[in-house]
């Protein structure tokens, strides 16, 4: 923030909706549940930078979302002019085009593809101005700070990591949805909350598809907390949290999400594009038990080769997640490689049809 | 002052010619694109890593300052 007003230019604040992770639905939640909430945390961070535009970036396939927001921008039009122009804008339904970068180049009316970093947006953004782009939860909290004052946001969570947060449970669940925390609750507490069967799961996945996966046992032990999840070599990320029942096949599933990673990429990048690709196809004949004996080699080597070579961190983020089923469903991928039999089952993790959106 | 390589991913193609003419800082992945050792360069290497960076046929390659 403080880099947003030091910079050349009048700021612009950009507020991220395009929520492009397939598991998270807490943005969505807050722009249909509370778009008002969301308009005064932007208002609040315009006047904070002294921005005089914001953008409303909402993913264009989410129709609730941009109609209750639309909706929401039009009462308080009725009402007063806000202090500076609003603008509602219907994004291209791409994962990558959730990326800060990607938004700045759509907003200046190019392709919502990433592009290389620095210039960060702080530095150089929408219109080459200075801009701040936060996410719709973050400026949710600003707008209750804003309202209520930092001791009221203080008094939940701990001391070094204070507040809640939301997180999106789906999976082996039996009331799936958008939970509440505060930082520092139990992850355990919070999966029995939601009705999951503790003794019934496999493995939990935390941070959505750049997350990681615990174990039933560490998950039961885990914190909802930026440092808690961080010990398990992931961090909370988007809040995305999904249950992996017993009997699911995670070298399946890993395989799923790998080759819907490989196809969301932007296409701009030689080792992303080729290289997610190659994962991707290595991983899907470890799942059939086509691959050879030594494949984790294979893939955790090119799952070095892709990390940081992309202008966004797609690749990055893939190399995390492989890297993580691959720990995680070690056993499972040796009986897949010995032949041994995976009976047919549903498949948990969610994800959309490949997009077949433009990219403007 | 000293100075390092950087390759912008968008613009690289992959011809590899970068790799062929200053192999100490770098090497090709799997898919042909460039690693780039981004150590800054000394002054004995300077001249191998300018070669390479007019070499590169889409200009992706850049020497940039630390």
């Amino acid at each position: 923030m403080g880099a947003v007003i030091a910079g050349g230019g009048r700021p612009v604040v950009v507020v991220n909706a395009a929520e492009g992770e397939p598991a998270s639905g807490k943005d969505k939640l807050l722009l249909t549940r509370a778009p008002h909430l969301v308009v005064d945390g932007a208002l609040a961070a315009a006047a904070a930078v002294g921005a005089r535009d914001v953008f409303i970036c909402v993913d264009r396939h989410a129709a609730d979302a941009l109609s209750s927001m639309s909706r929401a921008l039009d009462e308080r039009s009725a009402l007063e002019p806000t202090p500076v122009p609003v603008r509602l804008m219907a994004v291209p339904s791409h994962y990558v085009a959730g990326e800060e970068s990607a938004l700045v180049r759509w907003l200046d009316g190019g392709p919502a593809k990433p592009t290389v970093v620095p210039p960060r947006p702080f530095e150089r953004g929408v219109g080459r101005r200075p801009t701040l782009i936060d996410n719709v939860e973050t400026l949710a909290h600003v707008a209750h700070i804003a309202r209520w004052g930092p001791d009221w946001f203080r008094s939940t969570g701990t001391p070094s990591e204070p507040g809640s947060t939301l997180l999106t449970l789906s999976g082996a669940v039996a009331r799936p949805g958008v939970y509440e925390a505060p930082l520092g609750a139990s992850l355990g507490r919070i999966l029995e909350r939601a009705g999951a069967d503790g003794s019934g799961l496999s493995a939990v996945l935390v941070g959505g598809y750049f997350g990681t996966w615990l174990t039933a046992e560490q998950a039961a032990a885990a914190r909802v907390s930026c440092d808690d999840f961080g010990c398990f070599g992931g961090g909370l990320g988007c809040g995305v949290v999904v249950a992996l029942p017993w009997g699911a096949c995670g070298v399946s599933e890993a395989a799923r999400v790998m080759s819907w990673l490989a196809a969301s990429t932007a296409g701009q990048c030689g080792s992303c594009v080729h290289g997610l690709a190659s994962l991707a196809d290595a991983t899907a004949a470890a799942a059939r038990g086509r691959a050879p004996r030594d494949v984790a080699l294979q893939l955790l080597r090119w799952a070095d080769q892709v990390e940081g070579r992309g202008a966004c961190r797609l690749p990055d983020g893939a190399a995390r997640f492989l890297r993580s089923s691959l720990a995680t469903f070690q056993q499972e991928l040796d009986r897949h490689l010995r032949g041994g039999h995976c009976p047919e089952h549903r498949p948990v993790l969610p994800l959309p049809s490949p997009t077949r959106d433009t990219w403007r | 002052m000293s100075v390092r390589l950087r390759v912008d991913p968008i613009i690289c193609d992959g011809h590899g010619v970068c790799a062929e003419l200053f192999p100490e800082r770098l090497s090709l992945d799997d898919w042909g694109y460039p690693v780039v050792d981004t150590e800054p360069i000394g002054r004995d290497l300077l001249a191998h890593a300018r070669r390479a960076v007019a070499a590169c046929p889409v200009l992706a390659l850049t020497l940039e300052r630390v």
